[in-house]
């Protein structure tokens, strides 16, 4: 039994640092889901899945038939509670693994893959510090697991979401996003288009500023804890501007995607 | 190994050609960019480079001063130990010959050092990574001294036809 | 073809799976001390660069080299000369 994975539960904010060999396990696609024209979330059956915290990830591997392997690593978008293990990619077209995961993987296929791994920026809904999640386009799939083990649960944590993205068809998740932020469960979800807006857009269309940040975060007072997850530059960008703003820096944990090949 | 994903070939190019390529490595027509920190912003004002070490009197130009060294075009294969290997890269820059010329000295080995703190001992023809890339200058010692990876796994040589990637290869 | 330094830099979860392999434990969540600086990290806000030969690890606070992994032919090569401490859960 590993700790954590009964999360949900969750009992404590203690770390999941239990000695256990991590290994190589093969799941099987059950359905494939367009977010958007670029992105795709795999729904895996996977036996034996020890269970997982919202914010883990996973590696995967693919091995071609000479014995060439690419491993890359995506964050698990389903919650805890969730039957099934997903995880939402973006491809990049001159990536290796994405192309091939959102492309030519079809239901049925196996993939391999070995997790959950992580233990830095996970969120438990036992935590009841008023939460805030900053997301730059695909840095969204982590921040999606804490919401969506938010519903599970039932907590009812003030939570908001800050997402940046560079038009409305590149949201991911938009439709459950906005299904969820309509519950009045303390859940509010704030947009901003940085690059293209629909006509009649009422959300922001710029990058995260202070002056956003400024009305979408919590005041500093309130202890919130913040997640922020994107490409590098927005991700270290949104801390040190909420450091500016008098957040402390043990308070916000942050995760940096980039294309390491794809 | 057992699992074989279906359908994945992976972005390799061709790996069957010729004579002109090392063993293990595969050709890629893109360059991909390696790196083991963050860029040194160096303002040319500040920039030089240095001979220095085992000489009577160390060597030392600023950026005019270099740049008005005699220059040369050279065209090279590039293999990256990380397994591409990149054809006809053109490279134009001083001659090692240039900085040496009229240098005295009793050492048999060089350690190129760089702005970021790389290091790594110099031979031409070699794996990629004995290439600084923000290079600072040369020191001429009488004992080779590994750098930034040859002292961490990777192989203090280094030839690519010989595969001498990892330490004991 | 345009590479964003920035782009290149990924940050200690990225190597979650590799530390399990050698500490067969969760260690993104262990706290670091800089050996050049004595600034405490959590394993998962160091800079990582994993676009090399090997993943080289830098202290966010002082950008010295903490770590160095080499991985190949079945072996590790592991430098931490640049931690003084890693404090993790017994688990």
């Amino acid at each position: 039994m590993i700790p954590g994975a009964s999360s949900g539960t969750g009992e404590t904010d203690k770390p999941t640092s239990t000695p256990q060999v991590l290994r190589w396990q093969i799941g099987s696609v059950a359905e494939l889901v367009q977010e958007t024209p670029r992105v795709a979330s795999l729904v895996l059956d996977v036996p034996d899945w020890p269970g997982h915290d919202a914010g883990q990830h996973v590696d995967v591997r693919l091995t071609a038939d000479d014995g060439y392997q690419a491993e890359r690593s995506y964050s698990i978008a389903s919650a805890p509670e969730d039957r099934r293990l997903a995880i939402t990619v973006e491809r990049l077209e001159d990536g290796e693994v994405s192309p091939y995961l959102v492309g030519e993987v079809r239901a049925g296929d196996k993939v391999e893959l070995r997790g959950p791994i992580g233990g830095y920026f996970v969120w438990k809904a036992s935590d009841e510090r008023p939460l805030l999640l900053v997301a730059g386009g695909s840095g969204i799939v982590p921040l999606m697991a804490m919401i969506r083990h938010r519903a599970a649960t039932g907590s009812k944590t003030p939570t908001r979401l800050l997402y940046s993205s560079r038009s409305l068809e590149d949201v991911i998740y938009k439709a459950e996003l906005d299904r969820l932020a309509s519950a009045g469960d303390g859940l509010t979800v704030a947009h901003t288009l940085t690059r293209k807006q629909p006509e009649g857009w009422t959300g922001y269309s710029r990058r995260i500023d202070t002056a956003m940040l400024a009305e979408v975060a919590w005041p500093k007072g309130q202890m919130p804890i913040v997640y922020v997850c994107g490409p590098t530059p927005l991700v270290e960008g949104v801390a040190s501007l909420l450091v500016d703003m008098g957040y402390g820096p043990a308070s916000i944990k942050t995760e940096r995607f980039g294309p390491t090949g794809g | 190994m057992g699992f074989i994903s279906r359908g994945f070939r992976g972005k390799r190019r061709d790996t069957a050609s010729s004579s002109r390529l090392p063993p293990g490595q595969y050709v890629v027509t893109d360059y991909p960019v390696l790196s083991a920190g963050p860029t040194p912003r160096i303002p040319l004002s500040e920039w030089t480079f240095v001979l220095e070490g085992e000489i009577d009197q160390p060597k030392k130009w600023t950026w005019e001063e270099f740049r008005k060294l005699p220059t040369e075009q050279v065209t090279k294969d590039i293999h990256c130990v990380t397994k591409w290997s990149k054809f006809d890269t053109v490279w134009t820059g001083v001659s090692i010959d240039t900085i040496l010329d009229g240098v005295e000295t009793a050492a048999e080995y060089t350690v190129q050092f760089s702005y970021g703190g790389y290091t790594t001992n110099l031979i031409p023809h070699l794996y990629f990574w004995k290439s600084a890339k923000w290079i600072r200058g040369i020191r001429l010692v009488n004992e080779d001294q590994p750098g930034f990876w040859e002292v961490n796994g990777y192989n203090n040589y280094g030839d690519p036809w010989r595969e001498q990637r990892y330490w004991g290869d | 073809m345009t590479v964003q330094q920035s782009d290149l830099k990924l940050d200690g979860n990225a190597i979650g799976g590799l530390l399990r392999e050698i500490f067969t434990m969760e260690m993104t969540a262990a706290i670091g001390t800089c050996a050049h600086c004595g600034t405490l990290h959590a394993v998962g806000e160091v800079e990582v660069y994993m676009n090399a030969p090997g993943v080289v690890v830098r202290c966010p606070s002082c950008g010295e080299v903490q770590m160095k992994v080499v991985r190949g032919h079945g072996k590790y090569w592991l430098d931490l000369s640049g931690v003084r401490c890693l404090e993790f859960s017994a688990g």
